[in-house]
């Protein structure tokens, strides 16, 4: 809770301060589980079902910490059209329960699909044998 | 008349003085600017469908289905987030709209439980109504896709399920929490698809959320997602009648919405003014008391208390109590017979009460509950002002710029007007609170007081005098207005008097404990800071200075310019519903209606003539000095309407002697309650439901109250009052209520233009209503006081003799939570026990370390008068050395500890300081014992015939 109390204190004197230290407690903690939702909702003077609403509404913010790798692979119309839908059995194998898989709708690069991203890095024109490559190698 | 719903606008009222025409399918209409398409639409008899618009709540524009064509414009904008235009043209029905919203609907349907026919909103569901609106004839998407169904219910939540395979997430029940209630307990989790009503985080169910069960969500959920449980059970209601709400001083008025006698459920009313279409969890579902098993239907009587009662016919019931009254009478004289009415009760029931003990026992030893709680709001508020009630109207905090709340927990005790003026402190005003508690108004989401002075109790007169020093001595006084308004010479005074550097904030903190730069920054926000409004309850009432305290807040409303307009005034909040109206029909005992002093000679032969009698021209006993005469032997007989003295007034050992002490106590009331442990004749009452009458509000407002089913003990209260007094032999022959308003019209100048009919056809009136405010008063002393100029009163600090010492070193302050009424006869027979099974005890973690206490530990809380035992709460809502807790369970009846000290003007009792001590306990205390045990034994009712 010290730490949360922290991260609130960091940021109390911006303007809508929420979303920031959400960041800040999903990068340091790991997660914004239903504990920390009530402390920075009681901090903040909001309601629990506010900070709540704000932390499901984002796939980025996750109740329980997850030390895996992750890997996001684009599944939107222009990667789909480009395969990507063939390719996620292998994905899925290849990630086995040792990385994160997930979908995203979108990463911005549709003229270069398929498309995954891994941390900040992009990756652009995969087929099945370089996305597997990334996914093992992640 | 049959069950029609409340008209649905779409979105909320616009006020605006200037008008826009425009028009709709071919048909002009003329509507306030800022209007919505779809209001103005609904204004001229249209319908456009809609789901996710209703107009208790602002406009969101996400259903997709309310869209229309305009003229000029492109695409088909949403009417209900569609501002009306000079000029516009809008189509509602064309084949491109058509196309639309039934592909929007098919949508909605293809992921809905197609169980019409079963479910509980059945006929009574926006969505189908929608979808025969829009003329659904076919789902092409199917139903196998991926779907909501069969996701459990969640029930926790005693008065309402929620079922989220019936809801269509159009978040109507999250936006009326946060625009209505102002508690923001629900949210959308999740997203897309995955969107979901949620009470909070994961781990909550709406018992467990914020949630304060007011009723808004499940009034604004369109399908049967939200729903009363009673209305699962007993089905949709054939009719609804108006009437207004039994339990606090705000007065709400609802829809009690029926089928046979049958009450399925209460739906706040829309067009009430007290309300606005809103509740709380009391008035919207803690009904059930009137049908609850503990209700007693048949009259009773025995010789002793110490005899089981005897269940006997009404006649021989009030010829019994006639009987005996009249012995007493004749024995002792009149002057030994007394009567208390209830502020619960009707005007009329009220009235007859005091009638009766006037002129029909013959003395003026009448009292009322009021005289427990707001007895020095009258005397003060007469003195200043010259008229002994609040100033404004509830819609009047919609003006104010700056609140000052003392003394009051309106969240807990008056929640829908608490919330109105949240929804204002969320628009930006001020507040400043005066509380020896942390209330939820000093700090809950989105609210927060700007000061918080957290006084000593029994202190408000010195942080009101050291307000007035500074803003009398930083020059911060509206000379203007004191001026023109109020009595210069009592204004110089009292500035003297107040400008003593003994007043200053800095001097007085030791007393107050408030911090001296705070307080002063409150006097100056108030001052400055545009309209100032004050609002106060029993924490200001109920001390042995509560009428200073009053005249010290009335001196801060003159000074500071604060009287005669929206926006400001003096607004006491009433505790029970009809304690304004209790007070105005003259339930004191040195008062008859309309606050005439009975020793005037000329408005006692106005009644005298009226009613055919001769009134005594001494003012009789109050409540306490009947107790007091009773226990030496000169006052022997009491008829109690709808009051439970032994619980609700201070320093119960002494009520149970002054009661055990008398030849016949007659009690009048729905339960058994704790002082028919002490009577001799039992007269079963009738709840709101069963009668009709008047309530008048904390803003004056009289409401009709309307009977929606037989009284299941038979007659209506004042009935059984007009049985007793015939009984009596005083002849009377009232047929309804209408014509007891009536006589309290032609007797009472404040009422003259005030008759049922009108009541029932504009729905209420705020008195003064007479030749010169002919259809009533909002806001009072507009161009000049009701008694001339304003009178500034010196109030001097006077410390209460209640003082902690080492033996009690601690200050006991107590008041009510938000499930519960009082001494809890009604709410503690309904499902609100789930929130608040028992009084607990609030301490401040070092009080309870000091003493070994743990939260939920049992305690023993003793004073110099009494002790009991609780569980301890331990929070910092209260400051060391000060607990507090609730009186509304008898086993623990915190009135054993509290003391006869009281109001000097008004003896209202100082239930709100009490010197005490906390120690670690395991069990009850001897006085809880005998006290349980003589409950059971008084309770005995012999079931043998009657002779």
């Amino acid at each position: 809770m010290d730490r949360i109390d922290a991260i609130v204190a960091r940021h109390a004197d911006r303007e809508g301060p929420l979303l920031p230290i959400l960041h800040d407690v999903q990068a340091e903690l790991g997660a914004v589980d239903t504990a920390a939702e009530t402390r920075i909702a009681h901090l903040l003077n909001l309601t629990r079902a506010e900070v709540h609403g704000v932390v499901s509404f984002y796939h980025d913010f996750r109740a329980e910490a997850d030390s895996r790798p992750v890997v996001q692979v684009c599944r939107a119309e222009a990667c789909q059209a480009r395969g990507i839908e063939a390719m996620m059995p292998a994905v899925a194998a290849a990630a086995g329960d040792r990385v994160r898989v997930e979908t995203v709708y979108c990463l911005g690069l549709c003229s270069v699909g398929p498309n995954a991203r891994i941390g900040d890095d992009l990756h652009a024109r995969l087929d099945e044998g370089a996305l597997t490559k990334l996914v093992e190698r992640a | 008349m049959g069950y029609a719903k409340q008209p649905d606008f779409g979105t909320p009222e616009v006020r605006s003085d200037r008008t826009v025409t425009l028009s709709i399918d071919g048909r002009e209409v003329t509507v306030p600017e800022g209007t919505s398409v779809m209001r103005a639409a609904a204004e001229i008899g249209g319908d456009i469908p809609k789901l996710c618009a209703t107009d208790m709540v602002k406009s969101f524009g996400s259903c997709r289905l309310c869209l229309v064509e305009v003229e000029g414009m492109r695409g088909t904008p949403a009417s209900c987030t569609t501002p009306v235009t000079e000029g516009m043209v809008v189509k509602t029905q064309t084949p491109r709209l058509e196309k639309l919203r039934r592909g929007v609907m098919e949508l909605y349907i293809s992921d809905h439980p197609l169980d019409c026919l079963t479910c509980s909103a059945n006929n009574d569901c926006e969505l189908q109504d929608a979808a025969a609106d829009v003329g659904l004839r076919d789902v092409r998407y199917g139903y196998d896709g991926a779907h909501h169904l069969g996701q459990a219910p969640d029930v926790s939540n005693p008065y309402f399920l929620f079922a989220p395979d019936k809801c269509i997430v159009c978040s109507r029940c999250v936006r009326a929490c946060d625009e209505v209630q102002g508690t923001l307990a629900l949210t959308v989790d999740g997203r897309g698809f995955a969107s979901k009503i949620s009470a909070g985080t994961t781990e909550d169910d709406f018992l467990s959320s914020e949630c304060v069960s007011c009723g808004a969500c499940v009034q604004a959920c369109p399908t049967s997602a939200l729903m009363e449980k009673s209305v699962k059970e007993h089905g949709k209601p054939e009719r609804s009648v108006v009437t207004t709400c039994a339990y606090c001083g705000v007065g709400c008025t609802f829809r009690a919405e029926m089928r046979g006698e049958q009450l399925v459920r209460m739906v706040p009313w829309k067009e009430g003014k007290a309300n606005r279409g809103h509740s709380c969890v009391k008035g919207r579902f803690a009904w059930g008391y009137a049908n609850h098993k503990d209700r007693i239907t048949s009259p009773m009587i025995r010789d002793s208390i110490d005899e089981p009662w005897r269940e006997v016919s009404w006649a021989e019931a009030i010829s019994y109590a006639a009987g005996r009254l009249k012995d007493i009478r004749a024995e002792h004289g009149a002057r030994a017979l007394g009567g208390i009415t209830s502020s619960r009760c009707t005007n009329e029931e009220t009235f007859l009460v005091q009638k009766l003990v006037r002129g029909g026992f013959g003395s003026n030893n009448v009292d009322t509950c009021a005289r427990v709680c707001h007895s020095p709001t009258g005397y003060g508020l007469k003195t200043t002002f010259g008229t002994s009630a609040g100033t404004q109207d509830f819609d009047s905090v919609e003006h104010s710029d700056v609140i000052l709340v003392i003394g009051a927990n309106p969240t807990d005790a008056h929640p829908v007007f608490a919330s109105r003026m949240k929804r204002r402190l969320r628009q930006g005003a001020k507040l400043i609170v005066i509380d020896p508690r942390r209330i939820d108004l000093v700090r809950s989401p989105h609210i927060e007081a700007a000061h918080h002075l957290p006084l000593q109790p029994g202190t408000n007169v010195a942080v009101l005098t050291a307000m007035a020093h500074v803003i009398v001595t930083e020059g911060l006084v509206d000379a203007k207005f004191v001026q023109e308004r109020c009595e210069v010479d009592a204004f110089e005074d009292w500035a003297r008097f107040v400008s003593d550097e003994s007043h200053s904030p800095e001097r007085l903190e030791p007393v107050t404990r408030v911090p001296a730069e705070e307080l002063r920054a409150a006097a100056r926000l108030f001052a400055t800071g545009g309209n100032g409004a004050i609002y106060y309850g029993l924490g200001v009432t109920e001390h042995s200075q509560g009428s200073s305290t009053v005249m010290a807040i009335a001196n801060l409303a003159m000074a500071t310019g604060n009287i005669g307009r929206p926006g400001v005034g003096v607004n006491p909040l009433r505790g029970q519903n009809n304690v304004q109206g209790a007070c105005d029909m003259g339930s004191f005992p040195h008062e008859l209606s309309g606050y005439r002093h009975i020793s005037d000679a000329e408005t006692r032969a106005l009644f005298e003539q009226d009613w055919g009698v001769t009134l005594d021209a001494e003012p009789g006993l109050r409540i306490n000095n009947m107790l007091d005469a009773a226990c030496d032997g000169t006052f022997r007989a009491i008829y109690i309407q709808g009051e439970d003295i032994l619980q609700s007034d201070p320093d119960t050992k002494h009520v149970a002697a002054g009661l055990e002490a008398m030849d016949c106590v007659i009690v009048h009331d729905l339960f058994l309650n704790e002082t028919a442990n002490y009577a001799h004749v039992f007269l079963p009452g009738s709840t709101f439901l069963e009668k009709d009458g008047t309530f008048t509000n904390a803003e004056r407002r009289i409401q009709p109250v309307r009977r929606v089913m037989d009284p299941a003990n038979g007659y209506e209260d004042w009935q059984v009052t007009q049985l007793l007094a015939n009984a009596m032999g005083l002849g009377w022959d009232y047929g309804h209520p209408s014509e007891i308003l009536a006589e309290i019209a032609r007797l009472t100048p404040t009422f003259a233009g005030v008759t049922w009919e009108r009541l029932c056809a504009v729905g209420s009136l705020q008195w003064p209503v007479n030749e010169a405010n002919p259809d009533g008063a909002p806001v009072m002393h507009i161009d000049g006081f009701v008694r001339g100029k304003g009178h500034f009163v010196v109030t001097e600090y006077v410390p209460t003799d209640e003082k902690t010492g080492p033996r009690f070193p601690l200050l006991l302050t107590t008041g009510r939570i938000l499930s519960h009424y009082n001494v809890g006869a009604q709410t503690r027979r309904t499902a609100n026990t789930a929130w608040h099974p028992e009084d607990l005890l609030e301490m401040h973690p070092v009080d309870a370390e000091n003493r070994g206490l743990k939260d939920g530990d049992w305690a023993r809380l003793a004073s110099r008068k009494g002790e009991t035992t609780l569980r301890v709460k331990v929070t910092e809502r209260v400051a060391p050395g000060v607990v507090y807790t609730t009186f509304h369970h008898p086993e623990t009846q915190a009135n054993v500890v509290t003391t006869d000290y009281s109001d000097w003007a008004t003896n209202c009792p100082e239930y709100k300081v009490t010197a005490v001590q906390v120690a670690p306990s395991n069990g009850p205390t001897d006085w809880q014992e005998d006290y349980a045990d003589l409950s059971e034994r008084s309770r005995r009712i012999s079931h043998e015939p009657a002779e």
